[in-house]
C-alpha cells in the first residue's frame, strides 16, 4: 500500500487506531471468554486476566459434532463458489469484450435479482425442497447460494475483465483460437487476480450466509451458522461455552479473510475506482 | 478452428442458430452460449419462485391443516392489511436500510481519509477495522447480545456502573436501536474498505496543491476526498441495501422481532407467518408485498444509483 511521501500525523493515528481496537473488541471479547469459567465469563467486574482454561473446547467437541458443521459449510461454501464461477466466466467475459447495446441492462437486471427478498420466495424454495427432497441436503444450499452469489459474481468479474486489454483476446482469436480456447488460454491466465477476488467474496458470503441454512437445514447439511444458532437458545447461559462454538465457528473464515485482504479489496469495488 | 475472423461467427453448428439474433453493433462473435446459462438460470430463479409466491397468496393452504385448501381470492391480503404488524415491518424495515446506510457510510468516509495518513502499524489498524466483515452475523448478534448488552454481566453495564451511571438494558428499551448498532458494526468494514480504495486513486498532488493553499483537513475532507468517492458511495449504498433489505439473522438470534413487533421487519414477519404459523398463503401474500417493495426500492436504486456507475 502506498505510503511514501506522507506526512505522519499524531491526529489521525490516534483516531485509527481508536477506531481499529474498538472495532475488533468485540471479536477479541469473544476470544477472551472461550477461555475463562462459566463463573469468570460472567463476573463483575469482568477480568481481563486469569488463567485461560481449554474446558470449553474440549466440552463443545464432546457434545456436539463440529466437524460435520465445519465440513458442510466447507463443502457448501467451495461448492458453491465453483459452480458460481463455471456460469459467470462465460458470461462477464463475453460482456467484457463483446457487449452489446443490452450489456448495461442484462447486468443491471442480473443485480436487481439479487433484490429479490429471500423471504419473498422462501415457501416455495421451501416447498420444492421439500417435494424433491432436498430439504436438509447440501445440494439444495450449494444451488441456492450458487444462484444468489451469482449477479454479484458476473458483476465482479465483468469490471476486472474489462480492465484486460481487448487487443489481447482479439489477438489470440485471429490466431484462430476458438472462443473457449480464448477464456481458456488468455482470460484465465490474465484474469485470474478478479476470479481470485470474485471467489474469496463468494465463499465469505457462503460461508456467514444465515437465512437460507437456518430455514433448509436441520441435522445434515447444516453448516457453522446453524451450529452457532443452536447455542442460541438453552446455552444462552452458558457464555464461556458459547464464546468457544462462536470462536471455532469464526476463525477459519476471519483467518481466511486476513490472509485474502488485500486481494478482496481489489474486488469488492465493483469498477467505481479507476 | 481454421483461423481468419470470418469463421469467427460460427464456433459450432449448434451456437450459429442463434447468431444473427445476438450480433452485436461490432461484434461478430455468438456470445449468446456464453450468457445463457446465467440468464436462463437467474430468469429461473427469479421467475419459478415468485410466480408459486403469488399463486399461493391467493390460496387457502396451511401446513398443519391440509383440509384448508381451495381459492382464497383476495382474502390473505385483506388479512395481512389489517394486520397492524405489515405497517410497522415496513417502517422497521426502512429504518434499518437508512439508518445502518447512514452510519456506515459517514464512518466509513471519515475513517477511510484518517486511513490514508501514514502512521505506525498501519496495516495491522486496517486489518483489524474489516475483521467484523468476516464474522458471520449470528455470531456478531450473539456476543453483542450476550457478552456486551447484556443488562447484568455484560461489558456495557459494568462499564456503566463503574462510571456511576444506571445500566441500560439494551433489546428492553432501544431494542431498533441496538440492532442497528450491531449491524452497523458489520458493514462499517465494507464501507470503509471499499471508500479507503476509492481514496488511494487520487491524486496526492491534488491534495498536495490545496494544502499549499492553506486548506485544513477537514476542507480537503469536504471539497476533495468526498467528492472523489461519490462513485464508491454509489456502490456501497447499492450493495449494502442489497443485503439489508433481507436482515434476519440477527434479529432471529437478539429480539426475534420483539418486544411485541417494534423490532419486526418485512423478512422476519414473513418467516414468522410462515415457518412459526404454517400459514403458506397469508405468508406468500407478505412474500409478494416484499417483492413489490423490492423492486421499488430497485428502481429507485438502479435509476439514482446504477445510473452513475460506468458500465
Amino acid at each position: 500500500m502506498k505510503a511514501p511521501g506522507k506526512s505522519f500525523h499524531p491526529v489521525a493515528a490516534i483516531i485509527a487506531w481508536l477506531a481499529a481496537l474498538l472495532m475488533f473488541f468485540p471479536i477479541f471479547w469473544m476470544v477472551l471468554a472461550s477461555f475463562k469459567t462459566e463463573a469468570q465469563a460472567v463476573q463483575t467486574p469482568p477480568v481481563f486476566f486469569f488463567h485461560p482454561t481449554l474446558e470449553n473446547y474440549t466440552d463443545i467437541f464432546a457434545r456436539a459434532n463440529y466437524p460435520l458443521f465445519a465440513g458442510n459449510s466447507i463443502v457448501i461454501s467451495l461448492g458453491a463458489t465453483a459452480i458460481m464461477l463455471v456460469i459467470a466466466v462465460p458470461a462477464a467475459f463475453a460482456m467484457a469484450f463483446y457487449p452489446t447495446r443490452r450489456t448495461r441492462d442484462t447486468l443491471l437486471w442480473m443485480l436487481s435479482t439479487k433484490m429479490l427478498p429471500a423471504v419473498g420466495v422462501l415457501v416455495p424454495i421451501y416447498l420444492i425442497a421439500k417435494d424433491t427432497g432436498l430439504l436438509d441436503s447440501r445440494i439444495a444450499l450449494i444451488l441456492i447460494y450458487m444462484l444468489s452469489n451469482l449477479p454479484i459474481g458476473v458483476w465482479m468479474l465483468f469490471t476486472f475483465f474489462r480492465e484486460t486489454p481487448k487487443a489481447i483476446i482479439e489477438a489470440s482469436r485471429i490466431d484462430g483460437a476458438g472462443v473457449w480456447d480464448s477464456i481458456r488460454h488468455v482470460l484465465l491466465p490474465l484474469g485470474l487476480p478478479g476470479i481470485a477476488s470474485t471467489a474469496l467474496l463468494s465463499i465469505i458470503l457462503c460461508w456467514n450466509e444465515a437465512f437460507w441454512s437456518l430455514n433448509l437445514s436441520a441435522h445434515d447439511a447444516a453448516p457453522l451458522t446453524a451450529f452457532i444458532a443452536s447455542f442460541s437458545a438453552p446455552e444462552g447461559l452458558f457464555w464461556a461455552k458459547l464464546s468457544a462454538a462462536a470462536t471455532l465457528a469464526t476463525v477459519p473464515i476471519l483467518l481466511f479473510g486476513w490472509f485474502s485482504q488485500r486481494q478482496l479489496v481489489r474486488g469488492l469495488t465493483f469498477g467505481a475506482v479507476k | 478452428m481454421s483461423g481468419g475472423r470470418a469463421t469467427l461467427t460460427v464456433s459450432s453448428p449448434r451456437t450459429g442458430r442463434f447468431r444473427s439474433a445476438l450480433r452485436g453493433k461490432g461484434g461478430a462473435v455468438s456470445t449468446l452460449p456464453l450468457i445463457a446459462p446465467s440468464v436462463v438460470l437467474l430468469l429461473l430463479w427469479s421467475i419459478v419462485p415468485l410466480a408459486m409466491t403469488l399463486w399461493f397468496s391467493f390460496r387457502r393452504y396451511n401446513l398443519l391443516n391440509p383440509m384448508i385448501h381451495g381459492f382464497a381470492g383476495w382474502s390473505n391480503y385483506r388479512f395481512l392489511f389489517r394486520d397492524p404488524a405489515l405497517l410497522s415491518s415496513l417502517i422497521v424495515t426502512v429504518i434499518l436500510v437508512g439508518a445502518v446506510l447512514i452510519v456506515t457510510v459517514a464512518f466509513g468516509a471519515v475513517l477511510a481519509a484518517v486511513f490514508e495518513n501514514n502512521f505506525p502499524g498501519r496495516g495491522v489498524a486496517r486489518v483489524l477495522m474489516i475483521s467484523p466483515f468476516f464474522v458471520m452475523p449470528t455470531v456478531s448478534a450473539l456476543i453483542w447480545k450476550n457478552l456486551l448488552m447484556h443488562p447484568v454481566n455484560g461489558l456495557f453495564a459494568a462499564i456503566a456502573r463503574g462510571l456511576g451511571l444506571a445500566p441500560l438494558d439494551w433489546f428492553a428499551t432501544i431494542p431498533l436501536t441496538s440492532i442497528i448498532v450491531i449491524i452497523a458494526w458489520e458493514w462499517l468494514p465494507f464501507a470503509f474498505l471499499i471508500l479507503m480504495t476509492a481514496l488511494q486513486s487520487l491524486d496526492e498532488e491534488v491534495l498536495e496543491a490545496a494544502r499549499l493553499d492553506g486548506a485544513g483537513a477537514i476542507a480537503m475532507f469536504r471539497h476533495i476526498q468526498v467528492p472523489h468517492m461519490g462513485r464508491a458511495i454509489s456502490v456501497v449504498i447499492m450493495i449494502e441495501t442489497i443485503f439489508l433489505l433481507g436482515v434476519f439473522a440477527e434479529i432471529y438470534v437478539t429480539t426475534a422481532g420483539g418486544p411485541g413487533i417494534v423490532t419486526t421487519n418485512l423478512a422476519f414477519l414473513i418467516y414468522q407467518r410462515a415457518l412459526l404459523a404454517f400459514n403458506v398463503g397469508s405468508a406468500s401474500a407478505a412474500g409478494v408485498i416484499a417483492i413489490i417493495l423490492a423492486n421499488i426500492m430497485a428502481i429507485f436504486l438502479v435509476r439514482t444509483v446504477a445510473r452513475r456507475l460506468d458500465v
